[in-house]
């Protein structure tokens, strides 16, 4: 009952079997990828997304 | 006749006055709780290590609850479920942080200054932490971790550890995941922290000027002569 509200409240379904990408001989899941992107995405926000710091 | 005062008190013969004054000589009390830090530390980029942290309490805090309530818990209560799925988002967003804090630093070249060891803690915390998440994977009590189990044998069969470390072992791999590796990885942790406190934060580095704009100098080059 819990896992399909969960299911039910989350865009993907979490308990499905992993979704993978192929590329020649590469291979990754999409959930791998997805963190991977993110990290770039948070990593390049940081260096150009100005610091407001406390005026003393 | 009195006797000089030294930083951290009088000198004296007993070991833990001399670990005192050692300690307030390599980290005095305005190095290790500064109030600011340099301004090129103003930017988000400097972030991740602390969050890197923050993560890490929120791994330790959820993994010694589902220490204490144990398997039966963790797999079929609601609240058991909960903090199960708090344990696992929070190493996602450790590993998430560090490994974003770790980019960083090698594009800043972190390493400069002395600050090698600081650099050497760091990647040692990050390879003792895959260590501690694939305990932990071995640790869930369900067909997942039997899986993993059963696969990750045969690697680490092969390379002659299989012995020494046995995956199949449930007890010896959650001894490994709840109570060695993350003893070790607190130690790194507090010695980066402390490294960091000691050596600062690794300056930027210098802008380079273009030369082809400046004027040409007057002293002699290689060319030159």
């Amino acid at each position: 009952m819990i896992w399909s509200a969960v299911e039910t409240i989350t865009a993907v379904g979490l308990n499905g079997r992993a979704y993978y990408i192929h590329w020649g001989w590469f291979q990754i899941s999409a959930a791998n990828l997805a963190v991977i992107v993110a990290m770039v995405v948070v990593f390049a926000l940081a260096i150009v997304v100005p610091f407001r710091r406390r005026d003393r | 006749m009195t006797t000089p005062v030294q930083p951290g008190g009088t000198e004296g013969s007993s070991w833990t006055g001399a670990l005192r004054r050692a300690g307030l000589r390599a980290l005095p009390p305005e190095q290790l709780l500064p109030d600011e830090q340099p301004v090129y530390v103003a930017s988000w980029v400097y972030v991740f290590g602390v969050a890197t942290i923050a993560a890490l309490f929120v791994v330790i805090g959820s993994g010694l609850l589902l220490a204490v309530e144990g398997p039966t818990w963790w797999h079929t209560s609601s609240v058991g479920l909960f903090f199960n799925s708090l344990h696992l988002w929070s190493v996602e967003l450790f590993f998430f942080f560090m490994v974003i804090h770790l980019w960083a630093k090698f594009m800043m070249a972190a390493w400069r200054g002395r600050r090698a060891m600081t650099w050497v803690t760091g990647a040692v915390a990050f390879v003792v932490s895959i260590g501690a998440a694939f305990t932990g994977y071995l640790s869930q009590q369900n067909f997942s971790s039997q899986w993993i189990a059963s696969q990750a044998k045969d690697g680490l069969n092969s390379v002659g550890i299989g012995a020494f470390f046995n995956v199949l072992d449930f007890g010896q791999m959650f001894t490994w995941h709840v109570a060695l590796l993350p003893l070790g990885i607190v130690a790194l942790v507090v010695v980066h922290v402390l490294l960091v406190r000691k050596h600062g934060v690794v300056p930027p580095f210098p802008a380079k000027t273009d030369t082809r704009s400046q004027p040409p100098s007057p002293l002699p080059t290689a060319r030159d002569s």
